[in-house]
C-alpha cells in the first residue's frame, strides 16, 4: 500500500464518531488552555495522562495531539488581544498582533493567526504523513548507538542550546536525569535510589513531575509578582474578515512559515520557539515595508504563527517514527503512549498501523474543527481571558492535583507534588528553564538503555558509539550544538540565543 | 513566559552559591549509591551503578561551574518575590496533602481551593471555601462516579454519593 492508501485508510479510522468526539475534547481543551496564560499543552497533557487510563488508546492519543494543536491555535488570541503570550510559542506573535489590536485591527490579526495555522497545520500534516514511511526505513537501520547518538543530540538542544545560560539547561536537565534514575532499573531489575520507600520504587511519575514543575510552580511565581498590573484585553473592534490586501500579504508568510516551522519541529532541535522567531526575522527582511514591523505588521503574525503550527506537526515526526520527543508536549504524550504499552517507532507503523494512520488522518480534520472553534468563535474564548487570576489559578490547582491524587492517593504522591513545586518556583524565580527537566526524566531511562544495549553489543568497547557514520556524525552534531552557543556567548552574541529560550511547550 | 523585573541587585551571588551546594549534595548521593549499588557489568562493562556514578559526577561539575559564575557574575536582577501568597498557596497544598486520607477528596481540595485564591488576593474565606468545596465535589462526581478514576472519599463524599 502507498502512503495515499494508508491515509485514507486512516481518514475511514477518523471518521468513526467516537474518535471525532475525541478529537473535538481534544481541540476544544487546547484551544481553551491555548488562550489562559498559566497553562499550556504540556500541563494538560499530562493531567489528562491517569484520567485517560481506562479509555481508548486510540481516541486518548487523538485527543493529546488535538490538545497540542489547540494550543498553538489559541495562544495566539491570547497574543493578539492580551500582549501575554498564551504559551511559549506565541512570543512573537504578541509583537506585531498586540500592536494591530490597539491599532482597531485585532479582527484581521486573528483570522491571519487562524487561517495561517490552518493552511500550516494542513500543509504540515500532509508532509509528515508522507515523510514518516522514509523515516521509518531509515530508522530500521538504526541501532542503539545511533538512537544514543540521537538522544544526546536532543539533550543537547533542549538543554543548553538556546537560553541564556548553557549552564543553567544543563542543571535542569541533570536534575531531570537525576530524578529519572529513582526507582528500578529496566534493564536489571536493582532497585536505585528508593532508600527503602516502596513509593520511589515506581520512580518519579511524569505526571507528578510535569504537574508541580508547570502548574503548582506557575502558580506560586505568578503569586509571588504580587498584582503587577492587570493587562488590558483589546476589544476585537470592526471586521473579523481580512481585505484583499491582507489576503495578499499573508499567503506568502504562510507558506514561508510552513517551510521554515516543520523542518525545525522535525529536527530534534528544541521547541517551536525557534520556528516562530526565523519566521519572524525571515518576513521581515523580505517585507515591502519593513517599516511596518514594530508597528503591526500582518507579515508578523501570518508567518510566525504558521510556523508554529508546523513544528507541532514537525515535533510529531521524530515522535512517531523514532519515538524520540523533542519538547515537552511531546515528552509527555510518549509517556502516554508508554501508558498504553505502546512504543512509538518504526514497529509501531507495523504493528498498530490503525492507530499511527488514524491519528494522522485525525490531525487533517482535527486542523478543520480548530479553524470553525477559532474564527467564528473567537468571542468565546476572550471571555476565558476575562476570567480573575484568584479563581483562574484556584481551578488550576485543583485540577492539577486532581491528576495526582487520581493516579496515586498517597502523601508521598502528594508530598513529591510539593516539593518539585517549590522547586519549579525556585527554578522560575531564578530563571532556570523547565522543560529541560521532563525531557530528562522521560529520556533518561531510554538514554541509559541504549548505552547498555550498545555497549553489551559491543562487549563494553566504547569506540562503539562513533563506529557507524550516522552516529557519529549526530555526536557531532551535538558536540557542536553545545559548543558554538558557548563561543557565541563568549563573544558577546547571546542575546539572540536567550531570545529563543524553550520554555514551556 | 511572564516575565516581571523588578531591579534588586544583590551584590555577591549568594543563589549561586546555594544551588552549587544542593547540587554537589545531589552529586555526592547519586556517587555513594552508585557505588553502593551492587555493579555487575555483564557484557556491557557498566552495570546499574554507572549512570548514578554518570549523572553524580556531572552534577559535581555543575556545582563547581556554579562557584565560579557566583565568584565572577553579580547577581542578576530578578524579580523580588512577595512570600506571602506564596506561603498561603503551600499550606493549602499541605492541608489537602493532611487532609485527603482522613477527610476526603472534597474538604481537602476545597481548602486548597481557597488558599489558593486567597493567595492571589480573594481572602474572603465564607465564599471561596464553600464554592471550592461545590467545585470539589463536581468534580468527584464527574471523574469518580462517570469516569471510574478513584478519588479517596471521605465523610461528604459517603452522604452525597453513597457507599
Amino acid at each position: 500500500m502507498t502512503t495515499f492508501d494508508f491515509l485514507l485508510h486512516g481518514l475511514s479510522v477518523a471518521m468513526d464518531p467516537m474518535i471525532l468526539f475525541y478529537a473535538l475534547i481534544g481541540v476544544t481543551l487546547g484551544t481553551a488552555v491555548g488562550v489562559l496564560p498559566g497553562i499550556g499543552p504540556a500541563l494538560t497533557v499530562a493531567l489528562l495522562l491517569p484520567v485517560t487510563y481506562g479509555l481508548d488508546p486510540a481516541g486518548s492519543l487523538i485527543m493529546f495531539a488535538g490538545i497540542y494543536y489547540g494550543g498553538m491555535y489559541g495562544g495566539s488570541t491570547t497574543s493578539i488581544l492580551l500582549n501575554t503570550p498564551g504559551e511559549s510559542a506565541s512570543i512573537v506573535t504578541a509583537l506585531e498582533g498586540n500592536k494591530m489590536a490597539r491599532a482597531g485591527r485585532g479582527g484581521p490579526a486573528l483570522a491571519t493567526a487562524a487561517i495561517g495555522s490552518f493552511v500550516a497545520g494542513l500543509l504540515a500534516t500532509l508532509a509528515l504523513a508522507f515523510l514518516a514511511p522514509y523515516v521509518v526505513k531509515l530508522a530500521l537501520v538504526f541501532g542503539p548507538r545511533e538512537y544514543f547518538a540521537l538522544m544526546m543530540l536532543a539533550f543537547v538542544t533542549v538543554s543548553a542550546a538556546f537560553g541564556d545560560s548553557a549552564m543553567k539547561g544543563l542543571t535542569s536537565l541533570f536534575v531531570g536525569l537525576a530524578l529519572a534514575l529513582v526507582g528500578i532499573d529496566q534493564l536489571t531489575g536493582q532497585a536505585r535510589l528508593s532508600f527503602g520507600v516502596p513509593e520511589l520504587l515506581d520512580g518519579v511519575e511524569v505526571t507528578t513531575l510535569a504537574v508541580a514543575l508547570f502548574a503548582i510552580g506557575e502558580a506560586l511565581f505568578v503569586a509571588s509578582q504580587g498584582n503587577t498590573g492587570v493587562d488590558k484585553i483589546e476589544a476585537v473592534k470592526g471586521s473579523v474578515w481580512m481585505t484583499r490586501s491582507d489576503w495578499a500579504r499573508s499567503w506568502k508568510p504562510w507558506l514561508r512559515g510552513t517551510l521554515i516551522g516543520f523542518p525545525i519541529g522535525a529536527m530534534p532541535a528544541g521547541g517551536a520557539e525557534i520556528g516562530t522567531l526565523l519566521s519572524y526575522a525571515t518576513e521581515r527582511r523580505l517585507s515591502k515595508n519593513p517599516e511596518e514591523f514594530g508597528h503591526g505588521a500582518i507579515e508578523g503574525v501570518a508567518g510566525p504563527e504558521a510556523a508554529n503550527n508546523a513544528s507541532a506537526a514537525g515535533t510529531l515526526v521524530p515522535l512517531l517514527t523514532l519515538g524520540l520527543p523533542t519538547s515537552a508536549t511531546a515528552a509527555i504524550m510518549l509517556a502516554g503512549f508508554q501508558q498504553f504499552g505502546l512504543q512509538p517507532g518504526p514497529l509501531l507503523f507495523a504493528t498498530s498501523p490503525d492507530l499511527v494512520w488514524g491519528l494522522i488522518a485525525s490531525l487533517l480534520i482535527a486542523n478543520v474543527m480548530l479553524l470553525v472553534l477559532n474564527l467564528p468563535l473567537v468571542g468565546l474564548w476572550v471571555k476565558l481571558l476575562t476570567i480573575p487570576r484568584h479563581w483562574l489559578y484556584a481551578g488550576i490547582l485543583l485540577f492539577a492535583t486532581l491528576g495526582t491524587i487520581g493516579m496515586n492517593p498517597s502523601p508521598v504522591e502528594l508530598g513529591m507534588l510539593l516539593i518539585f513545586g517549590i522547586m519549579g518556583f525556585m527554578m522560575r524565580l531564578y530563571g532556570y528553564p523547565i522543560a529541560p527537566v521532563v525531557v530528562g526524566l522521560i529520556l533518561g531511562p531510554m538514554a541509559e538503555q541504549q548505552l547498555r544495549r550498545a555497549l553489551a553489543i559491543s562487549q563494553g568497547d566504547w569506540t562503539t558509539l562513533v563506529a557507524t557514520p550516522v552516529s557519529a556524525g549526530i555526536l557531532l552534531v551535538a558536540t557542536l550544538a553545545l559548543v558554538v552557543p558557548l563561543i557565541m556567548r563568549m563573544r558577546g552574541q547571546g542575546a539572540v540565543l536567550s531570545q529563543i529560550a524553550s520554555d514551556e511547550d | 513566559m511572564s516575565e516581571f523585573y523588578t531591579a534588586t541587585k544583590r551584590r555577591p551571588n549568594g543563589a549561586a552559591f546555594v544551588v552549587a551546594g544542593a547540587l554537589a549534595a545531589l552529586g555526592a548521593l547519586l556517587i555513594w549509591q552508585g557505588f553502593a549499588i551492587p555493579d555487575k557489568g555483564g557484557y556491557a562493562g557498566i552495570g546499574s551503578g554507572a549512570l548514578p556514578k554518570f549523572v553524580g559526577y556531572g552534577l559535581l561539575v555543575l556545582a563547581a561551574l556554579h562557584v565560579v559564575s557566583g565568584l565572577r557574575d553579580a547577581a542578576p536582577a530578578m524579580a523580588r518575590p512577595h512570600w506571602t501568597p506564596v506561603l498561603w498557596i503551600l499550606v493549602g497544598l499541605a492541608l489537602q496533602l493532611i487532609l485527603l486520607k482522613p477527610l476526603g477528596f472534597a474538604i481537602g481540595s476545597a481548602l486548597l481551593f481557597a488558599c489558593t485564591a486567597a493567595g492571589f488576593g480573594k481572602t474572603k474565606l465564607v465564599l471561596t471555601v464553600p464554592i471550592g468545596l461545590a467545585l470539589s465535589l463536581l468534580i468527584y462526581g464527574v471523574f469518580d462516579q462517570l469516569l471510574r478514576l478513584k478519588l479517596p472519599a471521605g465523610v461528604l463524599e459517603h452522604l452525597i454519593f453513597g457507599g
